[in-house]
């Protein structure tokens, strides 16, 4: 469903995303993992053409992003940053971008009820809290009931209640034979929702697999697993100034289980 | 939602140009700001109007003209609300949502152009008309309120009233271009109002191309306007229909390259 190759992203002297490939399978929860900084956002504005890759290509259901006919019917997208203005309201947010993907008024009155936001959709979106903001994102993803759904940091700002939710969401969307892509730089979070995992650090590939096969690899914990990755693409580049990758390298010591 | 198939789920067709101006129409109207300042850009205008026609003591003077002196300072409301209209997308990160919604960037920005600009020339065509009006009745001292068949009158109520629309699209293309509210601002007031002050100076040729004495001495006149005391047209203030075509051609300019930027840069 979506297939990146050789995807390369570089902002000034920084190289955010370095020949990244993957490919996404519908069905399953497939987890982002990489510490902050390693180009998961960057990754998933490429998906959507917000930036332009320096090389390489992503393509969703075959289709670069901007040749999408009805892109919110085929791709939604919670993104890490707010991305609605503060003097709109919830509704009026939803009822424009519903108007651009030729989808129903009534299905705004869904998202709204799905996401929880019924009492505040008239309020204006900038007194919401970040906890009501992702879930007002998380409704104009769902809202043209697509195929491929990219959440980046989904619970970033939800409380327990509002992780729990979104976490059993994205299972059922998968369930439902949808495409689920989940960045997270929570390991253990990524372990109770994700079936597959891409894993990237300092913008390259370092895992593509499942989080079973993953997990095993360090005798059953996936976190031991994602530091053992992480250290790898450290020493990798030895000699770079210390980067997020870094400090999880110098966790390893410290940790010893098996 | 229902179990569905992962594929070929999307509805025939593919999103048209109605789809991306209903999408603008409804940003636009949402915010409240966008009414308050077309209120009180219209508001003031006629206000203006009207004490011009109060205090009027000469009634060979261009009267139309006198009526629709609140268009200038104006155009500076008009052509903020447009630098908003572009940069609050980049400002709130509201861009992305839009761009999610319709990835074709040019096709986006040409329906959020047509959207406010005739948002903009409805809001400049009705203050133009009231101004006329409510400056004419305001008259006082015998002096007649002029008509809308008089020589040169309905052509200049009418092309004043495109200003708002110019000056506005204008902003939206310096939005586009520099993308940030106070530096879209400033060079809109340096462009528009600032440089007015200094072209005469240092070419009194220039002086006639400046949007605001295009909108005061060209557009809104019924008759050529005499440079400062002297009699007879200025030979610097372009014709009303030359002074039209350039403020088309500032706008023009300022679309296409915020476009063609807008279009080739990450969002």
């Amino acid at each position: 469903m979506i297939e990146a190759s050789g995807l390369t992203k570089r902002y000034g002297a920084t190289l955010a995303v370095d020949g990244l490939s993957f490919g996404l399978r519908p069905g399953v929860v497939t987890g982002f993992l990489g510490p902050n900084g390693s180009g998961k956002s960057t990754t998933m504005r490429l998906i959507m053409g917000l930036d332009y890759p320096d090389a390489g290509t992503v393509t969703v259901g075959g289709q670069p992003y901007r040749r999408l006919r009805w892109p919110l019917s085929e791709v939604g997208a919670l993104l890490e940053a707010k991305t609605f203005h503060p003097g709109r309201s919830a509704r009026g947010h939803l009822l424009a971008l519903a108007a651009a993907g030729g989808i129903a008024r009534s299905r705004v009155g869904e998202v709204i009820g799905m996401v929880g936001l019924e009492t505040v959709a008239g309020k204006r979106a900038g007194t919401f809290s970040l906890g009501m903001a992702q879930r007002l994102g998380i409704a104009a993803a769902l809202l043209g009931d697509p195929a491929i759904l990219l959440f980046d940091e989904p619970v970033n700002g939800l409380d327990p209640e509002g992780v729990r939710w979104a976490r059993n969401l994205m299972r059922s969307l998968a369930a439902e034979g949808r495409t689920v892509f989940v960045s997270s730089h929570l390991i253990g979070e990524m372990a109770l929702t994700a079936e597959r995992l891409v894993v990237i650090g300092r913008g390259r590939l370092l895992a593509d697999t499942t989080v079973s096969e993953l997990a095993a690899r360090a005798g059953g914990s996936l976190e031991d697993a994602f530091f053992d990755l992480a250290g790898e693409s450290v020493e990798f580049r030895a000699g770079d100034p210390p980067g997020p990758g870094a400090d999880a390298a110098g966790l390893r010591p410290g940790r010893g289980r098996s | 939602m229902s179990a569905r198939p992962a594929e070929g789920h999307t509805p025939a067709g593919h999103y048209r140009f109605r789809h991306i101006a209903g999408m603008e129409w409804i940003k636009l109207r949402s915010l409240r700001s966008t009414w308050w300042t077309l209120a009180i850009t219209v508001t003031g205008a006629v206000a203006i109007g009207v004490t011009v026609g109060v205090n009027t003591r000469n009634a060979a003077g261009d009267l139309t003209n006198n009526a629709l002196a609140g268009m200038v300072p104006g155009l500076l409301l008009a052509g903020v609300l447009g630098v908003l209209t572009m940069t609050g997308e980049y400002t709130s990160g509201m861009i992305r949502a839009t761009l999610a919604a319709v990835p074709r960037r040019s096709r986006l920005l040409t329906a959020k152009a047509a959207v406010f600009g005739v948002v903009m020339l409805a809001a400049g065509e009705i203050a133009t008309f009231v101004s006329f009006f409510a400056g004419g009745l305001a008259l006082r001292h015998g002096i007649a309120a002029p008509s809308l068949g008089q020589p040169g009158v309905l052509r200049a109520v009418i092309l004043s009233g495109t200003s708002f629309c110019l000056v506005g699209l204008l902003g939206l293309g310096l939005g586009a271009i520099v993308r940030h509210t106070v530096a879209a601002v400033t060079v809109l007031v340096g462009g528009v109002y600032v440089a007015a002050q200094f072209a005469g100076v240092i070419a009194r040729a220039a002086f006639g191309y400046m949007p605001i004495l295009i909108v005061a001495n060209s557009l809104s006149t019924t008759r050529p306007e005499p440079c400062g005391s002297g009699t007879g047209g200025c030979p610097h203030f372009l014709s009303p229909w030359a002074g039209l075509a350039v403020l088309c051609l500032y706008a023009a300019v300022a679309l296409g390259a915020g476009g063609w930027l807008f279009a080739r840069r990450d969002a």
